[in-house]
């Protein structure tokens, strides 16, 4: 096999798919914070953005347009390398998480077979980007928010990681597509019901469920867990002193991170690309149909828990993570091994 | 050589320059950024070797979770760099003393696989490509090394257990939150609703 056929082309692809996977991605990203912020706004009976194209549409864009084309205020005291390369960190890291996310069959940049395990590596990654821009600010609430953020990121991930482990014990492979394709069949065919919605792991584990929910939440610093950002307490916590593009970049790594946590949720709890009923006209719909569909009604649920929830206490945050959720997911895992072994439905 | 060559020698190129900073550079917060790099190229180079869950789950444990705390214990060091320079000819002898042994054993590590290869080759290597090599690693760990796995563990926990001793200290006067306690308030024990009179106050 020559050169070019082994590496050159391989790698064409490669850089060819990557490119429109993160072009779609970062236009899907502007329509969900325009969407994001209209939900908050019905929610407090206002219309939201509304002045920007049809319906505000074009809002995210003039934003977009607005943070490039302002002035980058680096702070004189500064640690000027570490402070710019903080937001490209965030970002990069953001944005190559998604290189092994399945969107449909087979729809996927690299289908390596410890997938999830890549994806929990990189979101655990993601706090650098934040600690990192913290630190460099070289200024009060920049460094609490860090710290804060360091804290929270580091306690969340241990109950995300053991969630996962759960939905691995069912699934017994590590790769994302393997994880959908064995929500095929599961609890509802075990009942002796047709393949449906029943046999994704979001109702056999529905304690794990919502568990990711809330440490997804959590992990990405949303609200009521925005503890490194509250403005109340901090001003803009890590960003502070941030302004113009690297500002916007460590805006776009949050709700990157936010879209790939829903994303996530949808691979492992929510089937995926599969229809919700195995007949004929749900499966004629694209698969991709079905996996937007359900990302997107994770996003509007985490868009109304940010509209509806009160910000937690940062003690309340730290009680919740190692008292709560870590000893019920550990338990879980526990309950799930021993549950498969006993019945022999381990795969 | 091949690409992997070309990836090889470029990981391992900045890794040992990013460990060379880690020694070298000034701000100590620069060095666990460095370190972090280190990290993630000796991830990069088990993913060469077809060992891409030890590659994960060193990014995981190392870069996600012990480095951050290393960064945050540098970083929330008020640390004086000049006198930090002060000690270098007072540490250097026992420094060296410790590199001279790590780079014997190296030596006599790299020397035994140049001098008898056959004999390093008999230790156990999971069959590649029938099997992944995360389940490689579980078949031997849970069956073969259980006890060492096991006793590993226990090791961990008696560490977690010694530092939990040695920092839990309950002192006496410390307002604690009793979250049982907030959460059964009602209003009936929290509001008192008092009528007040215009001009008078309470």
């Amino acid at each position: 096999m020559s050169f070019w056929e082994a590496y050159f082309w391989p790698g064409i692809w490669m850089a060819l798919t990557s490119v429109v996977a993160m072009v779609v991605l970062l236009v899907a990203i502007a329509f969900l914070l325009y969407g994001d912020r209209k939900v908050w706004a019905a929610v407090q009976s206002r219309r939201g953005p509304n002045v920007v194209g049809p319906f505000g549409l074009f809002q995210s864009f003039a934003d977009l347009i607005k943070f490039v084309l302002k002035e980058p205020i680096i702070p004189s005291s500064a640690n000027k390398g570490v402070f710019l390369l903080a937001p490209l960190v965030a970002t990069v890291l953001a944005l190559s998480a998604w290189a092994v996310m399945p969107v449909a069959e087979g729809w996927v940049i690299a289908d390596i077979n410890v997938g999830i395990l890549y994806i929990f590596a990189i979101s655990s990654l993601g706090v650098y980007g934040i600690i990192m821009g913290g630190w460099a600010s070289n200024s009060k609430y920049p460094f609490l928010g860090a710290l804060r953020s360091a804290a929270q990121m580091v306690s969340y991930e241990v109950s995300i990681g053991f969630v996962i482990i759960c939905v691995l014990l069912v699934v017994g492979s590590l790769n994302l597509t393997d994880i959908v394709t064995a929500q095929a069949d599961g609890l509802g065919t075990r009942l002796g019901l047709a393949p449906s919605l029943l046999d994704w792991h979001w109702l056999a584990l529905f304690p794990m469920f919502v568990v990711f929910f809330i440490s997804a939440l959590a992990e990405t610093n949303r609200p009521p867990f925005d503890l490194p950002e509250a403005e109340s307490e901090l001003v803009a916590g890590f960003a502070t002193e941030y302004s113009s593009t690297p500002f916007l970049m460590f805006f776009l790594a949050e709700y990157v991170a936010i879209v790939l946590m829903c994303a996530l949720g949808t691979v492992l709890f929510l089937g995926g690309w599969l229809p919700p009923l195995d007949v004929a006209w749900l499966n004629w719909v694209p698969g991709i149909i079905w996996f937007l569909l359900k990302v997107l009604f994770l996003f509007f649920m985490f868009a109304m828990v940010k509209a509806i929830v009160p910000r937690y206490r940062y003690d309340q945050l730290m009680r919740l993570g190692w008292k709560v959720f870590l000893p019920l997911s550990l338990a879980s895992v526990v309950v799930v091994a021993s549950f498969l072994q006993i019945t022999g439905w381990a795969p | 050589m091949g690409l992997p060559g070309v990836f090889f020698y470029l990981f391992s190129a900045v890794l040992l320059g990013s460990g060379l900073m880690v020694v070298a550079a000034r701000n100590p917060v620069h060095s666990v950024l460095f370190l972090i790099l280190a990290f993630v190229n000796a991830a990069a180079l088990f993913l060469l070797l077809g060992a891409e869950f030890l590659a994960l789950i060193l990014i995981v444990v190392y870069v996600g979770a012990v480095a951050v705390l290393f960064l945050f214990v540098v970083m929330m060091l008020d640390v004086d760099f000049a006198e930090l320079r002060q000690g270098f000819l007072h540490y250097l002898p026992t420094g060296a003393l410790i590199g001279i042994v790590i780079l014997c054993e190296v030596l006599i590590a790299i020397g035994g696989y140049v001098i008898a290869p056959d004999e390093i080759a008999t230790v156990p290597v999971p069959t590649p490509g029938a099997i992944s090599n995360t389940e490689a690693i579980g078949q031997l760990l849970y069956t073969r090394y259980l006890f060492y796995f096991q006793l590993a563990g226990l090791v961990l926990l008696v560490a977690m257990i010694g530092a939990i001793v040695l920092t839990l200290r309950h002192k006496e006067g410390v307002k604690r939150q009793s979250i049982a306690a907030q959460n059964a308030r009602t209003p009936a024990t929290a509001i008192e609703i008092k009528k007040v009179e215009p001009g008078r106050g309470i």
